[in-house]
């Protein structure tokens, strides 16, 4: 039985490649040879999807707004989720529990329920369409997990580290930066991996709170699927092209998620 | 730890507290403020009290969704949490193996949800898709758009697809964590790799799997982007879930004061769960 243990994971992986693989053929193909007949893999191999991509302003452009505003998110998230889990993993204050539990229903709102009051808030404040607005929205289940995931990290970290810091003369400040923090530095590549993780993949706020100048990729997909008919291969070329950063950024953190998860409480 | 009392800390959480409330409150009252109103456009508002709520709770069709919705979360949950688990187990613990593992396994998770849509709708299709087309060759009559059956099938495989790597990565996080002074002193004891499973592994996991199974539930919960590209709803409502549902009523009829009052059941519905799940499973750990 442990012999054939490895199946379980190879099976697994095939399984979770297939869907992926479909995709990335498709992108190589025409959209005729698509809708014509069915094959496993390119007869006419073509990189015309990618050349529109890369060429018509309307597609890269997608690309740099999601960028952008998940890296806004993630760096906001990230710089304040560290001090307020620093508060709630060494001291304790009047409601610390229920604020805790409370940032934790955030997580729990459903992204088609803050929608329009988002659009109108946003409006309301002249932030509608910009990058910003998406990294704010996207804010409000990021900042609670970043919190949680970095909670966990650094209760793993003992307090002999903090109190040692102060007696060689560290004022806080310096100490939270230059010894704290790299500390828990796993940590905070677990939780920046996920609050990018959940910034680029959200799509509803994203898509609600832009028009031109911010646009998402991923919404721009959606449009010209509705508009120009069924531009197959193009769709497919923009969906295996949504996949790359991901993989850039799991390629880059994969050590941290191994012993990071390992070294936190996460 | 001990902790110390210390008001300060407050300053800590100050930057989070405003952000968030900015993100939470303003909204969440704006929700309110509808739900206890009616409209007629041209932001005229009218008084209606708890009605909306009344009308939401008594509705055959917010029972139907919540149903589906119920339905489908439970099932979802009982396929990821021990197919995760099983997964995580048979992972290698050291060696190269251990990052091409963890890299291919989470690719799913960082694909924008409607893309996996589009590609679960495309992989399906009878004619043109591998998944519906393979089906139909060794001659089962699969069309997901047509058949309420196999939409369902479409959408359950979905979720497995792209939400099963969260559980094996946050149940293997937890089995890596086991010192290997453990399993000799099981192994000197003779124990049975069940009996390791039960005492050893799993409730050293008990603590990430409660967050892979708060965060499965929230998040099926809150499904909106998959299913309404991969089915929009359909064949039908068969497909309805609630967040389909809440869209269609707020942004597909403008009804706001029904959305409202049902965003808010919605949510607490979520909320009561959780708490319950949260409050059980960390009951005895403060101690």
């Amino acid at each position: 039985m442990a012999r054939a243990k490895w199946l379980i994971p190879t099976i697994y992986i095939i399984f979770l490649m297939l869907p992926i693989y479909w995709l990335v053929s498709m992108s190589f193909k025409t959209t005729n040879e698509i809708l014509g007949s069915f094959t496993l893999w390119p007869q006419n191999f073509t990189l015309e999807n990618y050349r529109t991509i890369f060429t018509d302003p309307t597609w890269y452009t997608g690309y740099i707004n999601s960028i952008i505003y998940v890296t806004i998110n993630t760096v906001l998230s990230v710089t304040v989720a560290l001090p307020a889990a620093y508060a709630f993993s060494r001291y304790r204050f009047l409601g610390d529990k229920h604020l805790f539990f409370w940032l934790l229903t955030n997580r729990m709102a459903p992204a088609a329920v803050f929608a329009l009051p988002f659009f109108q808030l946003y409006s309301a404040i002249g932030i509608f369409d910009t990058h910003l607005a998406v990294a704010l929205a996207h804010t409000l289940f990021n900042i609670p997990l970043a919190v949680w995931i970095l909670e966990g990290f650094m209760s793993g970290v003992p307090k002999q580290l903090d109190e040692t810091a102060y007696v060689d003369g560290y004022s806080f400040p310096a100490f939270f930066v230059k010894i704290f923090v790299p500390t828990i530095a796993a940590g905070v590549g677990v939780a920046a991996f996920f609050c990018f993780m959940f910034s680029w993949v959200e799509l509803l706020l994203a898509k609600t709170l832009t028009a031109v100048a911010a646009k998402p990729i991923a919404a721009t997909m959606t449009k010209t699927a509705s508009s120009s008919g069924y531009e197959l291969g193009l769709l497919a070329a923009a969906g295996t092209l949504t996949i790359i950063p991901g993989a850039i950024v799991i390629y880059f953190v994969r050590n941290y998620i191994a012993k990071g998860f390992a070294l936190g409480r996460v | 730890m001990n902790k110390t009392v210390n008001q300060k800390a407050w300053f800590f959480v100050a930057p989070v507290l405003i952000l968030v409330a900015f993100n939470a409150i303003v909204p969440l009252m704006t929700v309110v403020n509808y739900s206890v109103q009616e409209t007629f456009g041209d932001n005229v508002f009218f008084w209606a009290g708890l009605r909306w709520f009344e009308e939401i709770l008594r509705s055959p069709r917010f029972h139907d969704a919540l149903g589906r919705q119920l339905f489908f979360t439970g099932t979802i949950l009982a396929i990821e949490i021990p197919l995760g688990v099983i997964i995580a187990l048979a992972m290698p613990r050291k060696g190269p193996w251990v990052s091409v593992c963890l890299v291919l396994m989470a690719m799913p998770l960082l694909i924008p949800w409607n893309v996996v849509g589009a590609m679960w709708n495309i992989f399906g299709l009878p004619e043109i898709g591998l998944l519906g087309k393979t089906l139909n060759t060794i001659g089962f009559d699969y069309n997901y758009t047509r058949q309420p059956g196999d939409a369902w099938f479409t959408l359950i495989l979905m979720d497995v697809w792209h939400w099963t790597s969260l559980v094996v990565l946050l149940a293997y996080a937890g089995l890596v964590s086991i010192p290997d002074a453990y399993y000799q002193a099981a192994r000197i004891d003779g124990a049975s790799s069940w009996a390791i499973f039960r005492y050893i592994q799993l409730p050293k996991m008990k603590r990430v799997l409660t967050i892979a199974v708060l965060l499965r539930f929230m998040d099926s919960f809150n499904i909106y982007t998959e299913p309404s590209v991969l089915t929009g709803g359909g064949p039908g409502n068969s497909t309805t879930l609630l967040s389909l549902d809440l869209v269609k009523i707020a942004l597909g009829q403008f009804d706001l004061g029904p959305a409202a009052a049902m965003s808010l059941i919605y949510f607490l519905v979520i909320l009561l769960f959780s708490w319950i799940f949260y409050t059980v499973m960390t009951r005895g750990e403060e101690q």
